[in-house]
């Protein structure tokens, strides 16, 4: 009897949801106790990891070099964040408000820059900006400036590559909730005596908000551990939690340190999906 | 100034080259309960949005109170509607949805809280007002929803099906209770359905719609007894119809020709010769063992089915037309196979105009 229901019940469990658990177990959870514990780990003299209890690195997070580069990362991923969602969401409205073979157009329109190489994207992005590209050209011939600008490497350049980076990660869950949002209850709030601006905020907004706040989670959290586009469009030269990180890791071969900063954003993101989870239903956490 | 408070003159909708509505002219009267009642796709409904404001109406001009409302937005104008689906706003508690449109015109606080309740007391729903729609049934739902439409005093409540998701136990107590609620609060109700006992029980007069066109705008009896045309007669109730052609006229009874054999039925208007349909409901179709002066429909008893106060029965006649008939349990009665002639007051029959 036992052995029946294991048969029937079970192992089928087990045949359709264990390959993939004993996959993330030993790829991402046993990694990332690694790194939680090398975190609290002390660095060798040749950059080799100490087995030996320290709060070493946590404390260099609160040193102020390297705390400033995480408030900076932190701002960088706000505005980021803050950007895509004012330019996502009238768009993410049009598009829904739009037939369902011109939305899905209009999607591939998004999608196409986030399913292109992004070593290709961003080295295009190199060469439209530097100091003999096309931008800079453009602007020199048509008076607005008369040395060229330096555009390349700045955090301004990042930013912009950025928000091009996480447009689509705004625009797709935004679109999904509104799209659900039925015809009826914008209707029926007209019909009641509201205009088509007080609809939207006692109405469409209100009932997007699960969206809004999967777009912020999908913006966010990416763009505070983000490294090709600050790498690539940064040069090395502007640096953020995701830069210093590689480099720890990397080049200063110092695990603890890296380790530590990698569990602060372990952390922020927790906390995050902790509010989100909070906030929205589990029914509408279509897109995490 | 005229007791119609809606008229709709010359209207017409299309959607790209699909004429969904077609030149409706339509009085509705002050007060009273109207149906707009037809199969799915006959313009009801786009007749009910074309009011609220829903719809742009393609031509024609639509007045509320003799005001022309071609210009005015859904929410400018004196109507309120009772959704389908209900639409009931889902992240605000029943109170919250019922206070939409007084909180929308900036209303102070205490006239709201008033108004609400009464409101509440009037779809009985005093208890519930700190629910959200999700926690409410199907009936509970369709209260608030009628509650919040008519908070603003409509002068006009327009409803599109709104008994349409619910079961049918609950569908006619709703009848009873809509039907209560609009003679108290004296605001004409213009309901759109497909339920034809619905229309019937309700309703004070019916505008039957087929195909983007008022085939019968009439008293439920009316469109009952005397149906304008095979449509009307097919879609309400059960009928048997005919087709026909007139052989002979006399002191108001026209003798038919159909390829079932001949029968009667009172008409004025024919000309002998013309074509014409003859509806007679199953209640009034008669049998008798011997022929009756005047009818000549002949067949054999096929189906015997008991239902309870009634018995429903189907008799085949000549050119595989079948024709039912239904009659009370402890009538005399004829079984399955035998042969019978089929007859019936003519005066009780419809002579319907074949349409040209």
């Amino acid at each position: 009897m036992q052995k029946n229901t294991f048969k029937r019940k079970t192992l089928p469990s087990l045949a359709m949801a264990g390959p993939v658990s004993l996959w993330m177990i030993l790829f991402v959870t046993l990694p990332m106790l690694y790194i939680i514990y090398i975190s609290f780990m002390s660095r060798g003299v040749f950059g080799d990891v100490v087995y030996k209890f320290s709060l070493e690195s946590y404390e260099t997070l609160l040193d102020s070099t390297y705390f400033k580069v995480i408030l900076k990362s932190i701002k960088a991923a706000f505005v980021t964040t803050v950007l895509c969602i004012l330019i996502g969401y009238p768009f993410a409205y049009y598009i829904a408000k739009k037939p369902k073979e011109v939305a899905s157009k209009l999607i591939m329109l998004i999608m196409i820059p986030f399913w292109t190489n992004s070593l290709m994207r961003l080295n295009s992005w190199l060469l439209l900006f530097q100091t003999s590209g096309p931008v800079n050209n453009f602007l020199l011939s048509t008076g607005f400036i008369d040395t060229p600008m330096s555009f390349v490497y700045t955090d301004g350049l990042v930013m912009v590559g950025m928000i091009t980076n996480m447009l689509p990660f705004a625009v797709l869950p935004m679109y999904s909730s509104i799209e659900k949002l039925s015809r009826s209850l914008l209707e029926a709030s007209a019909d009641l005596g509201a205009s088509g601006r007080t609809t939207f905020f006692n109405i469409t907004l209100p009932l997007t908000f699960p969206g809004i706040f999967s777009s912020i989670i999908l913006v966010f959290i990416p763009s505070l551990g983000i490294y090709t586009v600050t790498d690539m469009l940064g040069g090395g030269k502007v640096l953020y939690i995701g830069n210093i990180i590689k480099n720890q890791f990397g080049s200063i071969r110092n695990w603890p340190l890296g380790a530590a900063l990698s569990v602060l954003l372990i952390v922020i993101t927790g906390l995050l999906i902790y509010i989100y989870t909070r906030f929205a239903k589990i029914e509408d956490m279509e897109v995490l | 100034m005229s007791d119609s408070i809606v008229s709709l003159i010359d209207v017409e909708k299309s959607f790209g080259k699909n004429k969904v509505v077609k030149k409706m002219n339509v009085e509705i009267k002050e007060g009273e309960f109207l149906t707009l009642l037809g199969p799915s796709g006959c313009g009801k409904t786009t007749t009910l949005r074309m009011i609220a404001g829903f719809e742009e109406a393609t031509s024609g001009a639509i007045k509320v109170q003799g005001e022309s409302v071609e210009d005015k937005e859904p929410f400018e104008r004196d109507v309120n509607t009772v959704f389908q689906n209900y639409a009931l706003f889902p992240h605000m508690s029943v109170f919250d949805n019922i206070a939409y449109g007084l909180k929308i015109r900036k209303r102070p606080k205490d006239e709201i809280t008033k108004r609400v309740n009464e409101m509440l007391d009037l779809v009985q729903l005093k208890g519930y007002e700190n629910r959200k729609p999700d926690a409410l049934s199907g009936g509970q739902k369709q209260r608030v929803a009628i509650a919040r439409a008519l908070i603003n005093n409509p002068k006009v409540l327009l409803l599109d099906e709104p008994l349409g998701a619910l079961d049918l136990k609950l569908r006619k107590q709703m009848q009873v209770e809509l039907k209560r609620l609009q003679k108290k609060l004296g605001i004409t109700f213009v309901y759109v359905t497909h339920d034809q006992e619905e229309a019937l029980t309700m309703s004070d007069r019916i505008a039957v719609m087929n195909e983007g066109v008022i085939e019968q705008l009439a008293t439920p009896r009316e469109i009952y007894d005397r149906p304008f045309t095979k449509f009307v007669a097919g879609f309400i109730g059960e009928s048997n119809i005919f087709d026909g052609k007139v052989k002979a006229l006399h002191d108001g009874i026209l003798d038919v020709e159909t390829s079932s054999g001949t029968m009667k039925v009172k008409g004025s208007g024919f000309d002998v010769g013309e074509s014409i349909h003859v509806s007679i409901r199953p209640e009034y179709v008669k049998v008798n063992s011997d022929p009756v002066e005047g009818f000549d429909l002949k067949g054999n008893v096929k189906d015997y089915i008991y239902m309870g106060t009634v018995v429903k029965t189907s008799v085949d006649l000549k050119d595989n037309i079948e024709i039912k008939y239904s009659r009370f349990e402890k009538d005399e009665d004829f079984k399955e196979g035998d042969s019978v002639n089929i007859y019936w007051n003519p005066e009780r029959a419809v002579a319907i105009k074949a349409k040209k």
